[in-house]
């Protein structure tokens, strides 16, 4: 495992020796952009003022590793970032130590944190910090004339070429039914019937021999950029960060976007839950969520968060507030993952996937 | 008379003191293997049957909802529901719930009957405050509960001792009454990931025999200057971790690679149809045969240097043409390499995971990357574990059968 330490600031502080007794805690997220993001946003502010340490090491979801620490009683681990549907599971299993969202701070306009935070953006086992989305997009300059729909990315006819997916059922279904003419309020009704799910996979089919398929968060802006694909599905703060930061001709289509929430979780069991615990009030405070933003365009979950967006760190005249997958002009035609939907029938999609694939 | 009783005595001493001996002998190198023999039985051994075990044994529902396991052990699995079952369910979900174990029962429960994992964790959040009849308010939280599938479905789960697993791995599935059927078509997916597996590593065996010879042949009869250096080109990408070498045929062999591009400049493929030479099949035999190259060609290498150059000699000497030394001559006395090699590579290639999983595409996975898949994803350590079973049986049939044709005493490692 990739191991990102970023204990130099730290060791600068304890150097100083304003602290006695650091403590080290091990911060678990998905690599990238997106983990440069936090270390921006969280790590570095937070070791500047406790004097404790961060180990921040990269996963790709999904809940096998804490639970191997868990059942093995040997919990390395302090916070992990999870998606929605492994916060509730993960807590349904026993896995993850509850949190209290009392415990955290009140928004800096005043409102108790349980009500600034977005409804639905905590669990009894978890604490959101930013929504992210799954979106596709394509590289402005090999195309010919720009796609707009959901249905464009399937229609290979009009927009020939390589397609960039993730190698999941999930989000792609859902964009498969979108695309196929469902609405965003029906899709997860119509998937919950076998006719539904043979509607998705048939979809996929029209496109199955024009899929280069993708795992980790960080390969489909390196597919686009390499020309091995024309399009992509993608988590659209990648995307953001490619064009931002490398001043790449990448375009988002916000239409027929899945999206869902990362989560702060604790394994049951985290070796340093006070100093962890510290650090989730810290990073989900009004001002640090707002902080992100500015690395990365994920929205944070605090309403009291979204004034306080500003611009991209380097680039003071690109704003971040229309590149959120909140944005409104973003939403006009968006589905929320269902993690209930997928905790039921994760499982069965994923070997029927699976079967698809290798056919 | 008295000679012989001293005769006699003196051997029976003389046995005795042999027997010390050799016993002090046999138990010095014991004690001498005994550190390894222990690390192996406690790092390598108990480990695996341990893990191999959970492809038979599964006791989530059974220690979780022992009421329920109870109950439904007398159940014939065709007719309604009783009273006595729909209140041992209510009573074990009231301390899953308690417990937070609840969501091991819905995952348990999920696997066999899809879309029931919210049935129970929605159910167990109001099972403390139903009131009996049970077999009426529990229903009345959710009507699932009057489908009998979900009892079939916890019945299976609440076996303790279970072929299920197995069955699974092999595309198969038990149902409530004990017998066996074929699984859906649409979930069938084990039985051709594992003859893909056999076909690709049995492709990657054969490239590596074919690309593999002619190069240990050359490092064994070239002057021992020329050699080294061919078996330091050889060694060097073996020191190189496999991560790298994979990441750098992508960079070869994907459409806008060295390769594709090299092909283009040369007009042997227009520039809009380049050839799909990574993530699929082709990708995932070029990577995986470049990869174990290094273990075919070090065996053969060996057992190449120990043929004396004598015997061609004296074969063509006596007649015979190049072919007829080489064929006759040469390479039946290579076959130990061969087959060390061969071994090698197939048993290292069957259960090769980091290649495929990054350069396969879609049909050019193997079965360890749907292992890890439910090691990592859908947490079904059981199913994974039974897999590795059926991997590891298929092995040491191999193993038998190579055994039985070229014999494993006639093998070379070096």
């Amino acid at each position: 495992m990739k191991r990102v330490t970023t204990v130099l600031a730290a060791g600068l502080a304890a150097a100083i020796g304003t602290v006695n007794a650091a403590d080290t805690i091990t911060i678990v997220s998905w690599g990238g952009a997106y983990t440069k993001s936090q270390v921006e946003a969280y790590h570095k502010p937070w070791i500047a003022q406790t004097g404790n340490f961060v180990v921040s090491e990269d996963y790709n979801g999904g809940l096998a590793e804490v639970k191997a620490q868990v059942d093995a009683g040997n919990v390395k681990w302090d916070l992990v970032d999870v998606e929605l549907s492994d916060a509730v599971r993960g807590c349904d299993e026993g896995l993850l130590e509850e949190m209290d969202i009392s415990a955290l701070p009140d928004g800096d306009d005043g409102t108790p944190a349980a009500e600034d935070f977005l409804p639905g953006t905590y669990t009894d086992c978890a604490i959101g910090t930013i929504v992210w989305s799954t979106i596709y997009a394509y590289d402005a300059s090999k195309m010919d004339s720009a796609p707009a729909t959901i249905a464009d990315f399937f229609d290979v006819d009009t927009f020939p070429g390589k397609r960039g997916i993730r190698k999941n059922p999930k989000a792609n279904l859902e964009m498969a039914l979108m695309a196929d003419g469902v609405p965003a309020a029906e899709v997860y009704e119509v998937l919950g019937t076998e006719e539904g799910v043979e509607r998705a996979f048939a979809k996929m089919d029209s496109i199955k021999d024009h899929v280069v398929w993708w795992e980790a968060g960080a390969q489909p802006p390196q597919l686009l950029a390499d020309g091995e694909v024309v399009m992509t599905t993608a988590y659209n703060g990648r995307i953001f960060n490619a064009v931002a930061s490398e001043d790449k001709p990448f375009e988002i289509v916000w239409d027929g976007q899945v999206w869902d929430l990362d989560l702060w979780v604790m394994p049951k069991g985290a070796p340093n839950k006070e100093a962890a615990m510290d650090f989730v009030k810290f990073s989900t405070d009004t001002k640090r969520l707002a902080a992100q933003a500015s690395w990365i365009s994920y929205g944070p979950v605090r309403k009291s968060s979204a004034p306080l967006v500003g611009s991209f760190h380097n680039k003071p005249d690109l704003d971040m507030g229309p590149q959120m997958p909140t944005a409104a002009n973003n939403m006009k035609n968006a589905l929320q993952n269902d993690f209930e939907f997928w905790a039921d029938n994760q499982d069965q999609l994923n070997e029927q996937f699976n079967a698809w694939l290798a056919k | 008379m008295a000679d012989t009783a001293n005769v006699e005595i003196d051997d029976k001493l003389l046995k005795k003191r042999l027997d010390k001996a050799l016993f002090k002998n046999r138990s010095r190198a014991f004690l001498l293997v005994l550190p390894l023999l222990l690390f192996l039985l406690v790092a390598f051994i108990g480990p695996i049957l341990y893990f191999l075990s959970h492809g038979f044994i599964d006791k989530t529902f059974a220690a979780l909802m022992p009421q329920t396991t109870e109950a439904l052990s007398e159940w014939d699995a065709v007719s309604d529901p009783t009273e006595e079952m729909f209140a041992a369910v209510v009573a074990d979900m009231v301390v899953a719930r308690k417990n937070k174990t609840i969501g091991r029962v819905a995952t348990r429960v999920n696997r066999d009957k899809p879309g029931t994992r919210s049935l129970f964790t929605s159910s167990a959040r109001k099972a403390a405050k139903l009131e009996a009849p049970f077999s009426e308010s529990l229903p009345a939280v959710k009507k699932d509960w009057n489908d009998i599938e979900v009892w079939q479905a916890m019945k299976t789960a609440s076996r303790q001792y279970t072929l299920g697993y197995y069955a699974a791995a092999l595309d198969m599935k038990v149902n409530a009454d004990g017998s066996f059927e074929r699984q859906d078509e649409k979930r069938r997916i084990h039985m051709t990931l594992l003859l893909r597996t056999m076909q690709i590593s049995f492709l990657v065996t054969v490239f590596c025999l074919a690309l593999g010879y002619p190069v240990a042949y050359l490092l064994a009869t070239l002057p021992a200057r020329t050699s080294n250096l061919l078996l330091i080109l050889v060694l060097l990408p073996f020191w190189t971790s496999i991560l790298v070498r994979t990441t750098a045929w992508i960079a070869m062999l994907q459409a806008q690679g060295v390769v594709n591009d090299l092909l283009v400049f040369f007009g042997m493929t227009p520039d809009d149809a380049r050839f799909s030479l990574i993530y699929n099949k082709t990708g995932t035999l070029i990577a995986m045969t470049h990869i174990l190259l290094p273990f075919m060609v070090l065996p053969l290498y060996s057992v190449m240097k120990g043929i004396p150059p004598s015997y061609v000699r004296a074969a063509k000497s006596l007649g015979a043409n190049n072919w007829t030394a080489f064929w006759r001559v040469y390479a039946p006395q290579t076959i130990p390499g061969i087959g060390a090699g061969a071994l090698l590579v197939f048993i290292v290639a069957i259960g090769y995971y980091i290649t495929p999983a990054l350069v396969g595409g879609q049909d050019g996975t193997m079965i360890s990357n749907i292992i890890d898949d439910h090691m990592r994803k859908s947490l079904n350590w059981n199913l994974a574990a039974a897999l590795g079973g059926v991997l590891m049986v298929i092995v040491m049939v191999l193993y038998y059968v190579y055994d039985r044709i070229v014999g494993i005493d006639n093998m070379k490692l070096g």
